[in-house]
């Protein structure tokens, strides 16, 4: 730091400290007020924190939705409008009767081949992730420790390094361009995600359960799927989650492997739809299309946010 | 267990895990391990797209990774330069999501505060909207015609910024969009950390006349310690991978200033076709990441020694 450079810091930090010591004079006068006072500074400041905060959340949010609902859908703004004069619902009429700009692609099939491929995704991932974190929580074997390890440093190698050989080898099964190749490719992507969260949850259910229900003559397989899979909701929904999230709105992989646009998704319509890229739609179209995908899972990230914080902080990391 | 059935008990265990493991192990040797180890052998070869599905590439040793170290003429991209950007996006990131999620964690959590609950809507609010949407609604609000921000600047007289022109407008772009998506997850977390703290703690470090500032050193700190380490840590190897917001929002712009490992790595691939420079180039990612994170790990345990 050169010495000017130290003397504006040095007078930036005196000026400051002038402007905390004015409020702090003020309070410190003995008066009938004063303790009130002190009490209402800190919550009034608080409120403006918030507000501005809260401002600058909703923001982004709440000017997708006035382009949406902007009954003068224009192409592209040229000026900011927050509040539309009056509401029309024409840009999702639109953007459903013609998402794309291939001709006799329908929303419909766009949506089913997103329905498609994030249940797959799910389906996969939850069925192979339970058993295997089951076996890694319950059981002691040989490669134990080394399995759960060598996920934890799976997910470090970079997923574009993989495109390439995965696109040989699904390719060479036959299956590259279809929705049930990708959506095979995406659960072994969450795996290591889905077998640690279980794992950490599946951790913290009473061994005993099991063993009472073992003695009763239940075996192995019948108790984790009767008593250990249901007292599991909460990890086994975030999980699913996870899943969905990924074949729901995943990009670069769909653009790489499928080649049909009958096989094409919802998240791939929105892409060409944007800023530069975007020739033909509107931006109110745009907006829409953002509403539609976003919707499912905003409703289900907020109704499941306390499992979600939870699980990625204890489970996935601290194992 | 051992005691009650024998050693035949323990190999059916034994038996019945692999059996659990058997499907998601071979989902991810085919899919996972076998194309990162393709991966691997690619890394040394001259791989591009007329290997993909004829001709076999040709062993060229560590070419690939003396051209990203020295900057070959065919590459566009100084590798230490793209490093040094993840790490000040990483860490200028981190700053503001932890400082801005505790912060208003600790505001959310005054007695006395009307409105908790419509705070904590609005707030959280942008960790519930999808990543890749999230990062497609930015890339329009910084669009030079049309986005929110230069129209609201129009509207007030200023004349629109080129934001992704220069270094400084597309980073602060950047920037802004992971701080919006980042906040509430921390935030989120702090919130959880905060209530477990008893209120005994500060009632009685208030008799003992502790100013408040010294309260928050001395209980909340340490107390929110254990919850937000973890967080932390998930949150710098997330932003550091961050491939959703650079890609999309800024791509790079102006001449690949933003562009950050993992981005850097996907223009290998495409548009370029590099297969083989971009898989050295991940294999030095994973190097680097594998490396922070034992770092990471190190100074956690020092600091739970301490």
């Amino acid at each position: 730091m050169s010495d000017t450079e130290v003397q504006v810091a040095q007078t930036a930090v005196s000026q400051m400290e002038l402007t905390k010591r004015i409020p702090r004079a003020g309070g410190s006068e003995p008066s009938a007020g004063s303790a009130k006072l002190r009490k209402l500074v800190p919550i009034a400041a608080a409120h403006v924190i918030l507000i501005a905060m809260s401002l600058f959340s909703i923001f982004p949010v709440w000017w997708v939705i006035a382009m949406a609902l902007d009954p003068n859908s224009v192409s592209a703004p040229s000026e900011l409008v927050l509040i539309p004069k009056g509401v029309s619902f024409e840009s999702f009429a639109r953007v459903i009767a013609n998402p794309t700009e291939i001709e006799g692609l329908s929303f419909w099939t766009l949506l089913w081949n997103s329905v498609l491929l994030s249940a797959g995704t799910t389906a996969i991932g939850i069925a192979l992730g339970a058993t295997a974190a089951y076996a890694f929580s319950r059981f002691n074997f040989p490669g134990r420790k080394a399995g759960l390890m060598s996920f934890l440093v799976l997910q470090m190698f970079p997923a574009v390094a993989t495109i390439a050989p995965l696109y040989v080898l699904l390719s060479a099964l036959h299956v590259r361009t279809s929705l049930i190749g990708l959506a095979i490719a995406y659960a072994a992507g969450t795996l290591p995600f889905a077998i640690w969260n279980l794992k950490g949850y599946f951790d913290t259910v009473p061994k005993d359960l099991e063993e009472a229900a073992l003695i009763d003559g239940c075996s192995q397989s019948q108790a984790f799927i009767q008593i250990i899979l249901p007292l599991a909701a909460p990890a086994l929904a975030v999980t699913a989650l996870f899943g969905f999230m990924t074949g729901w709105t995943e990009i670069v992989l769909a653009w790489t492997m499928l080649e049909n646009p009958k096989t094409f998704t919802l998240a791939m319509a929105l892409y060409g739809m944007v800023g530069q890229y975007s020739t033909t739609k509107p931006w109110s179209e745009f907006a829409a299309m953002s509403i539609i995908i976003s919707m499912p899972v905003v409703v289900v990230m907020l109704l499941l946010q306390r499992f979600i914080v939870s699980g990625l902080t204890n489970g996935a990391v601290k194992g | 267990m051992k005691f009650l059935f024998g050693k035949g008990a323990q190999a059916d265990m034994t038996r019945l895990a692999y059996l659990y493991i058997a499907p998601a192990a071979v989902v991810m040797a085919f899919i996972t391990f076998y194309p990162m180890l393709y991966g691997v052998w690619m890394a040394f070869t001259d791989f591009g797209p007329q290997h993909i599905r004829h001709q076999n590439p040709h062993f060229v040793g560590l070419a690939n990774f003396v051209a990203i170290f020295s900057q070959a003429k065919y590459l566009d991209f100084n590798f230490f330069q793209v490093m040094g950007f993840n790490l000040l996006w990483t860490l200028a990131n981190l700053v503001f999501h932890v400082s801005l999620g505790v912060g208003l964690a600790l505001l959310l959590n005054m007695e006395g505060l009307r409105g908790k609950r419509l705070y904590r809507a609005m707030l959280i609010l942008p960790w519930a909207v999808p990543v890749y949407v999230t990062a497609l609604v930015w890339r329009n609000m910084f669009d030079a015609q049309s986005g929110a921000l230069n129209l609201a600047l129009k509207s007030l007289g200023i004349p629109g910024v080129e934001w992704m022109s220069h270094f400084g407008t597309a980073f602060f772009a950047v920037l802004m969009t992971n701080i919006w998506l980042g906040f509430p997850f921390m935030m989120m977390v702090a919130s959880g950390g905060l209530q477990a703290i008893p209120k005994d703690y500060y009632e009685a470090a208030s008799l003992d006349g502790a100013s408040p500032l010294t309260q928050f050193w001395n209980i909340t700190v340490p107390m929110l310690k254990p919850t937000m380490v973890p967080a932390i840590t998930l949150g710098a190897i997330w932003t550091f991978n961050n491939f959703n917001v650079i890609y999309f929002v800024s791509k790079g712009d102006p001449f690949g200033q933003t562009e950050i490992l993992v981005t850097q790595a996907y223009k290998l691939v495409d548009p370029l076709g590099m297969y083989g420079v971009a898989s050295a180039f991940s294999i030095l990612i994973f190097f680097i990441l594998l490396g922070l994170t034992q770092l990471n790990m190190r100074l956690t345990r020092t600091l739970e020694e301490a």
